[in-house]
């Protein structure tokens, strides 16, 4: 009780309840406009935070990470375009189910599913802390190098069919992040003799480069969509008593959002796939799943919302960031001297239970503000592509320029900038660069402390959680293997004509409403595409 | 129909190839660069010490994943579609130019006019000339300055045209727009 009061404590003051609510309202407004997305805003917004109190900075940027699923969820039902990346899956039975003029049912159990992974995940945290606290202290080098190898890892399997590209990237990460002046015995790497680079590349430039200004030159160069919303009836608050008779799927899929979440590296994508799949094969109608059912609904949503806070677990336990957004927030810790880490734990655990009642706060927050508010968050979807470029371009150059004032640091996002479009256009994940780059930093940082301390190789593993960590990498590299060797298939370049043409006939043989429906699918998703880059 | 195969991201077709030679190309050249660019010194006490472990590592995962990537792929040689989307890769450079020039011109001409400005004349450019979307681009120009600048007080530097104004005009100029 004495903790939960001193966090309240560390909450009770004006700026933190200001930026809860901007960030809960400004996280919903983001999420709702397809085309810019939380990482955006948070990439945009990492150097303004950094005059804040590292409290009131790091509720703003929790604020818009775990309020802009929720608003994501709305263009994805009602015209069929995630609003952030992690809402694919919800244009699979939303947008049906707004088709038979259920938008509204559709809406609101996407929010109480929402509600219900955003809380039990919180409850989880809060439960887990003790448990943290005592386990965090037992990481030293070795561990949290393990873990930082395994999340990057983790980030390159769990980019099934595409895992040499995110590998290549992966390392393209940890490659920018070795350049310039090296820590320990002071030499210049890959400076090529230029002053500029010696400091070498900045995370938060870099970041801003590749999420917000791609996105910018994306939108600028992409084609304005009449959207049309379809009309709907129901009430916002049906979903929440349907949600209810569903408690089996929630509660699955709230547990694979915490458990993916905790797991650095895996994150949304692998939590919302593995309970919708999850969901399916336990349903007594399977065959509903991807035409407007209220199952498929609640496990994508559930899952996704229940992982940011579980993703602030590594973050704040063991200072690994798990996914592209939580490294954003690394740098805020950072920047104010507070390491995360084991230490964080033992000495700030009023500090870690604030940020928990704030995320478990926000949800409260969202949902009562979404309940009111979804009839004219709608019309956000209606922003022309281009000038959300121009307005993101404009806010981009806000957050580049700011850090120091430095037009070769415009520069420089203005190149990793265009990469980004390259990547996105290419369907090619940015993830992997900013986890590459961040645990990059960490491994090198750790290996040379661990190596110094180890005089054969398998002293490496002989503490209890370095060798767990081993075995998980052993499991998951042997099991990914096996998986690829298993779908082998040569690759056949001679017959490719055949198959174009096999394939065109498959598809004028399907039903043509069918055909154009899927064909507008893949075309929404991939224009809504992004944001967290994969 | 099963749609599980459509639920994981595709890497798209055109260009591809063009992108990972091209990738491939530069990993090359920094890896040949790397006994010039990076140091083994003696003073090491284990490999993981070394200035030049880690960016090998980076470049030799980098260089496995790129060409494995293109050993894997149905087409290895570019054709007219691979050409017509590496065109489609220049396109943002325009964009580029008008960002580089706003980062140029605040500095100079201050960070509200030259908000304006862009938001103006970048709204005019892409189409839309209607009063509507030129008063929501100069009202978002102004918004953002007074949300970043005045309120949350960001570190931009006042515009060095601010110096002709009177007195008390000039610092709030300076301080806030």
């Amino acid at each position: 009780m004495e903790l939960i009061a001193a966090a309240l404590d560390v909450l009770a003051r004006w700026d933190v309840a200001l930026a809860l609510f901007v960030g809960a309202i400004g996280g919903v407004a983001i999420g709702a406009i397809p085309g810019v997305g939380p990482a955006v805003a948070i990439a945009i917004l990492l150097p303004a935070t950094f005059s804040m109190d590292p409290i009131v900075g790091l509720t703003l940027l929790l604020g818009i990470y775990g309020s802009s699923m929720y608003g994501g969820a709305i263009p994805a039902i009602l015209i069929n375009t995630p609003g952030t990346a992690v809402n694919a899956l919800t244009t699979y039975d939303g947008f049906p189910m707004t088709l038979r003029g259920e938008g509204r049912r559709a809406l609101s159990l996407a929010y109480s599913a929402s509600f219900a992974g955003g809380i039990f995940s919180v409850v989880c945290l809060i439960f887990l802390s003790p448990v943290l606290a005592q386990i965090a202290p037992m990481f030293g080098s070795r561990e949290i190098f393990l873990a930082a190898l395994l999340g990057i890892v983790l980030v390159v399997v769990a980019h099934r069919g595409q895992m040499l590209i995110a590998a290549a990237l992966a390392g393209f990460g940890i490659f920018i992040g070795t350049v310039g002046l090296e820590p320990a015995a002071y030499t210049r790497r890959f400076t090529f003799g230029q002053s500029w680079l010696a400091g070498g590349f900045d995370l938060i430039v870099v970041v801003l480069g590749l999420f917000a200004l791609s996105q910018a030159f994306l939108l600028l160069t992409s084609d304005d969509e009449d959207i049309r919303v379809p009309k709907s009836r129901g009430s916002l608050f049906q979903g929440f008593r349907e949600l209810l008779r569903h408690p089996r799927v929630a509660g699955i899929a709230a547990s694979f959002g915490v458990v993916m979440g905790m797991i650095p590296g895996v994150g949304e994508f692998t939590a919302q796939f593995m309970s919708y799949t999850s969901a399916q094969k336990m349903s007594k109608t399977p065959e509903a799943f991807g035409q407007g059912s209220s199952e498929g609904l609640i496990a994508s949503e559930t899952a996704n919302n229940a992982v940011p806070a579980a993703a602030m677990i590594p973050l704040l336990a063991l200072g690994i960031p798990g996914e592209a957004l939580t490294a954003m927030m690394l740098s805020v810790f950072y920047v104010h001297n507070v390491v995360p880490g084991p230490g964080l734990f033992q000495n700030d655990m009023d500090f870690v239970v604030a940020l928990y009642i704030a995320l478990l706060a926000l949800n409260v927050i969202v949902v009562g503000f979404l309940l009111v508010s979804t009839g004219w968050l709608v019309h956000l979807t209606r922003i022309p592509n281009k000038f959300l470029g121009m307005c993101i371009l404009m806010l981009s150059f806000v957050g580049v320029f700011s850090i120091r004032n430095s037009t070769v640091d415009c520069l420089i996002a203005a190149a990793f900038g265009l990469l980004g479009y390259l990547l996105k256009r290419l369907n090619m994940p940015i993830v992997p660069i900013i986890l590459g780059m961040v645990l990059g930093g960490i491994m090198e940082v750790k290996l040379r402390a661990s190596m110094a301390r180890v005089r054969t190789p398998f002293e490496f593993i002989e503490r209890p959680i370095a060798f767990l960590l081993f075995c998980v990498l052993v499991i998951i590299l042997a099991s990914t293997l096996w998986r690829v060797w298993r779908e082998w298939r040569p690759v056949d370049r001679r017959s490719l004509t055949k198959k174009s043409s096999t394939r065109f006939g498959r598809r004028i043989a399907g039903r043509k409403e069918r055909h154009f429906a899927n064909r507008l699918k893949h075309q929404r998703r991939r224009r809504g595409y992004d944001h967290l880059g994969s | 129909m099963d749609s599980s195969d459509d639920r994981f991201t595709k890497t798209k077709s055109s260009g591809q190839v063009v992108f990972v030679l091209a990738a491939i190309l530069i990993v090359a050249i920094l890896l040949s660069q790397i006994t010039g660019q990076t140091v083994w010194t003696d003073r090491a006490r284990n490999f993981a010490s070394q200035p030049r472990f880690w960016p090998a590592v980076a470049l030799l995962v980098m260089l496995a994943g790129f060409v494995g990537h293109f050993a894997l792929m149905w087409r290895r040689r570019p054709n007219a579609l691979d050409w017509i989307e590496t065109r489609r890769w220049t396109e943002p450079l325009e964009y580029l130019f008008w960002f580089m020039a706003y980062v140029l011109a605040v500095p100079v001409a201050g960070f509200l006019p030259m908000s304006l400005l862009l938001a103006l004349a970048l709204t005019w450019r892409l189409g839309y000339r209607s009063r509507l979307h030129l008063g929501c681009a100069g009202a978002f120009a102004v918004a953002t300055v007074l949300l970043f600048k005045s309120f949350l007080g960001v570190n931009i530097p006042g515009g060095r045209i601010y110096e002709v104004l009177p007195g008390a005009l000039r610092s709030f100029a300076l301080t806030n727009l």
